[in-house]
């Protein structure tokens, strides 16, 4: 055999991009699962057709491009784009909705960009945020949590599900089939105490959401699985959801009738952990050191509720992580690490 | 228990020490024909003092210390001196360099050793100069002249001699072997080092996975009276600390043991400290003790493609195929040969290159074993090359600005503090090779500062024509207004024209003025004919004589000051790459047949420079933790 001239490091941990990734997909699952059981197949479909466009989208930008095709699809990150992508729209969203949303994610906020750790935007973000743009309606139009549907509507099964979001079916638009979100009430709510709101209410559970607090939970232990599995460190995520509970803290108002709601309706509510542990993790687009990420985190985490509160959008998260995405390469440049031997004597 | 401190970052890749330590330390065979390199350390190489055909003994010197930074070379064996000529070396570029090739005669026979058990009778110098003469360069891996870092500096006091013992690479033993098979010598080589350096404290530094060696340490340790020693009341202490790499780096070594870190581009005398490898201890101890000077060392032998692992007491320029011979090589099991560890350790381009003063391991792994690398994937900003750099760097970034060869961007990035321990391409997912790019980009930095110095030295010269010129220019036009105030006053004013009389007169004048001028001129051209003519009568006329006396004195002035000797080396390589760069240019200009020529000409220039350059840096790197 003849010798390999090659320099050092001649060994590797042997942990690659791609099972990295696949890690993150796996971490994905019990989220998606409360999705799933909270909303019906929806989600899943959402998932599935997410992952076929993606993977097409991708395949031909790179033919595009005159790179290897299958090399870079073996780095699995188009379908972690994908799989964040369909897990934010609401379930049963419609093929173009789709499409449109993995069009704006693969193609312009990544392959345009140069590809993967070229993209200064989070890519599932970019294509959620475009979707919100262009289509108010169909973004706004969450499900009614299965257990709180009224018996005159049936919920569809998988197949029917897939139908719904191949749009040869028509989705049950009647009343009762979508309700507004927790967020949404919360928001919008001038006459009631928080407590009287949650009581009157099916859609609040036991702290935030019904339903919604499962999912958050779900995410929870798929992101703290990653962090175990040192995928991430604890600095964005931690930082993000700290800034969300001081805010809420702050403005909780006692459960008056202007309350913003309490810190556990906002830590369970919405896609707060969705988006601590998978959307502001991502790290392409996020602040590089450990100090810049506790502030990168902290300002995701600012910027969701204030946007929340003050906002008229269903949900914050994808604003706020876009806004801080700007801002990364500023957070960069002022939180530069002090290497060994610069006066850092402990 | 001593407290002892976390390094950021670093990494835990599989040990794989096991292998080696199964049996005990073998003395390696004499190979027919032994690779002596003579350039083994950092510094200027070594110059024979042999000639072919002459017999040595063992442990006779060949090649003497041509600088301040730089070691003799001895014979490994005893035999004939076969060739002095261009081999293979082992050296991460692969090139040939001098060695001396030794046809052995399988007696071994030592010259004349003169046994010295007590070294508390040399004096402090007189044992730093048995060290250099030994030839001694750090064991560790990088082969840093041991005497140099030993020279005492009053202006940096040394409190703290640390031993390093971690031996943190996976795959290695020798150090490992050597703590468990030879504590007793390590402890008389740390004496005999205490003794010159005068310590408070001692710090034996060791990882947690050779715990089997810290009660034959600690016995040895006990044996020997330090306080006596260093003159002082010494502290001496084993420390174990937990296995991680890269903990057995200088740097980082000193930061577990102490919490103090070496300020950037400092050394670690700046805050009192000196490290000093076991391997080196020893050494050192043999030096002293039995005047035998380094002729071999301890190299691991490990690696699947090898059938029998274990660690060689190996004589210097053995051949690596020879070593491995030993060990049942299987070469077409082998997909790589590294020469030191499997992460910092280098490809050996030919096999048959020889093992030197710094080989600590030779490594032929399958490719199951270490796999080849699949080609990088793009950089997904994970941060976990920052997460695993000791030197709390941030490695994504400079994979990013080298990519873009940012050099500034680098600098301030500290590109200049990383230690190429490859920890962050360990971890990095994407397989991107990171130390490979800081390699470069650090080379490119390098030739950036020397074409910077280049230009600035042309601009200087630029200058000063110019301002000659200028001078010149003024000069001239001084004496013409002198000249032409004299003619004013021989040509008194008045309103008649002048007549032929006046002009004819006038013109006369002029001739004179011409005149005296010229006589001037050459009347100073003389004197200066007669003073040249007249310094060079007081030396010789015999021009053979007098360059060997001009030669002498140089050589005098050099060994008073080798610091202007390479300075003066790195300014004759600069004016030789100037010209070469003048004469390149106007042969481009010409279309001159030669380019190509000059072109291979320039380039060996500027690798002229860069070495004696890089002489110039250790010398004053060492000499600044000297004086
Ligand atoms: S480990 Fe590799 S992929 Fe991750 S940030 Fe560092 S260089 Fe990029
Ligand atoms: S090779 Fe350099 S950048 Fe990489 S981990 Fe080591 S010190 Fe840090």
């Amino acid at each position: 055999m003849a010798l390999m001239r090659v320099t050092s490091p001649h060994t590797h941990n042997r942990q690659t991009t791609g099972q990295v990734m696949q890690l993150v997909l796996l971490a994905t699952l019990p989220g998606v699962l409360a999705l799933t059981f909270v909303f019906g197949w929806g989600t899943l479909v959402n998932i599935l057709l997410a992952v076929v466009f993606a993977i097409a989208l991708e395949a031909s930008a790179l033919k595009l491009r005159r790179q290897p095709v299958k090399f870079y699809l073996n780095d699995y990150t188009a379908i972690v784009t994908a799989v964040l992508l369909a897990i934010a729209l609401p379930p049963y969203s419609s093929w173009w909705v789709i499409l449109v949303g993995i069009f704006f994610s693969i193609i312009v906020a990544k392959q345009l960009y140069g590809g993967l750790g070229y993209n200064p935007f989070n890519p599932a973000m970019v294509g959620y945020v475009a979707l919100l743009i262009s289509f108010p309606v169909a973004m706004t139009a969450w499900p009614t949590p299965i257990h709180l549907t009224p018996n005159t509507v049936i919920i569809p099964n998988l197949f029917e599900a897939l139908l719904i979001g191949l749009t040869v079916i028509e989705r049950p638009m009647i009343d009762g089939f979508t309700m507004a979100t927790p967020l949404d009430l919360v928001r919008q709510n001038d006459s009631l105490l928080l407590n009287d709101l949650m009581n009157e209410y099916p859609q609040f559970g036991r702290w935030s959401g019904y339903g919604w607090e499962w999912a958050n939970l779900g995410f929870l232990v798929g992101g703290l699985f990653l962090l175990q599995r040192k995928i991430f460190t604890w600095h964005t995520p931690v930082s993000m959801l700290l800034a969300i509970a001081i805010m809420s803290a702050l403005f909780y108002d006692g459960g008056s009738s202007n309350s913003a709601g309490s810190p556990l309706f906002h830590l369970l509510g919405g896609a707060t952990m969705f988006g601590a542990w998978f959307i502001a993790t991502d790290p392409v687009s996020s602040a590089v050191s450990n100090k810049g990420r506790i502030i990168y985190g902290a300002g995701i985490g600012v910027l969701t509720f204030i946007i929340r509160k003050w906002g008229n959008y269903p949900d914050a998260v994808a604003f706020a992580v876009l806004l801080m995405n700007f801002s990364a390469p500023l957070i960069d440049h002022y939180t530069q690490t002090k290497p060994y031997g610069h006066n850092n004597s402990k | 228990m001593r407290k002892i401190w976390d390094i950021h970052g670093g990494i835990h890749p599989t040990e794989n020490k096991k292998q080696s330590l199964s049996e005990p330390i073998l003395q390696a065979a004499i190979p027919p024909y032994l690779y002596v390199p003579l350039s083994q350390h950092i510094g200027a190489a070594a110059k024979p003092i042999v000639q072919v055909g002459d017999k040595v003994l063992k442990g006779q010197a060949i090649a003497s210390a041509s600088a301040a930074v730089s070691v003799p070379v001895h014979a490994p064996s005893s035999g004939t001196v076969f060739a002095i000529e261009n081999k293979t070396v082992p050296h991460p570029s692969g090139i040939d360099d001098l060695c001396i090739v030794i046809e052995t005669d399988g007696l071994d026979q030592w010259r004349e050793r003169k046994a010295r058990q007590d070294f508390n009778f040399f004096a402090d110098d007189e044992l730093l100069s048995i060290i250099r003469n030994a030839g001694i360069a750090g064991m560790g891996g990088a082969g840093f002249p041991a005497a140099i870092k030993l020279k005492s500096n009053d202006s940096k006091p040394i409190d703290t001699l640390i031993m390093n013992g971690t031996e943190c690479e996976p795959y290695i033993t020798a150090d490992h072997s050597l703590m468990l098979e030879k504590a007793n010598d390590i402890a008389t080589g740390l004496a005999i080092l205490a003794k010159i350096i005068k310590p408070k404290t001692i710090l034996f530094g060791i990882e947690d996975n050779k715990l089997d060696v810290v009660n034959g340490i600690e016995t040895a340790l006990n044996r020997i009276d330090f306080s006596t020693q260093s003159g002082c009341t010494t502290d001496v202490r084993v420390v174990t600390f937990p296995t991680k790499y890269p903990s057995g780096g200088e740097k980082q070594l000193i930061e577990i043991l102490t919490g103090k870190q070496v300020p950037s581009r400092g050394l670690p005398a700046d805050i009192g400290i000196v490290c000093h490898n076991i391997g080196t201890a020893v050494a050192i101890k043999d030096a002293v003790c039995l005047d035998q000077p380094l002729i071999s060392r301890i190299t691991t032998v490990t690696g699947e493609a090898v059938n029998r692992p274990r660690n060689y007491h190996v004589l210097i320029g053995t051949p690596v195929s020879f070593l491995l011979e030993q060990s049942q090589y299987q070469a077409d099991k082998n997909n790589r040969l590294i020469m030191g560890g499997p992460m910092m350790g280098f490809a050996l381009a030919d096999i048959s290159a020889p093992i030197i003063k710094t080989s600590n391991c030779i490594l032929a792994p399958t490719e199951a074993e270490l796999p080849t690398p699949p080609p990088a994937q793009a950089c997904i900003r994970c941060g976990m090359c920052a997460e695993a750099c000791p030197a709390s760097l941030l490695p994504q970034q400079l994979y990013w600005f080298s990519q873009g060869k940012e050099l500034e961007k680098l600098e301030q990035h500290n590109i200049a503090d990383c230690i190429e321990c490859g920890a962050c391409s360990y971890v990095c997912p994407s397989n991107i090779p990171l130390v490979q790019y800081y390699r470069a980009s650090k080379t490119d930095i390098k030739q950036r500062e020397i074409d910077h110095h280049n230009a600035e030295l042309a601009k200087r010269r630029f200058d000063t024509r110019q301002d000659r010129l200028i001078r010149l220019e003024q000069e001239k036009i001084a004496a013409k207004q002198a000249r032409q105030a004299a003619r004013k006053k021989t040509n008194p004013p008045n309103d008649k024209p002048p007549t032929a009389n006046t002009s004819a007169a006038n013109a006369d004048t002029t001739a004179t003025t011409d005149n005296a001028e010229r006589e001037a001129t050459v009347k100073a051209a003389i004197e200066r004919a007669t003073i040249k003519k007249a310094t060079l009568s007081t030396t010789t006329d015999d021009p053979v004589a007098r360059a060997q006396a001009k030669r002498e004195a140089q050589l005098a002035q050099d060994q008073a000051d080798p610091e202007a000797k390479l300075k003066r080396a790195v300014e004759s390589a600069q004016q030789r790459l100037e010209k070469l760069q003048i004469k390149l240019a106007a042969a481009k200009e010409s279309d001159d047949p030669n380019v190509n020529i000059l072109e291979a000409g320039l380039e060996k220039a500027q690798s002229k420079l860069i070495s004696s350059q890089q002489a110039l840096d250790d010398y004053k790197k060492a000499s600044h933790s000297e004086d």
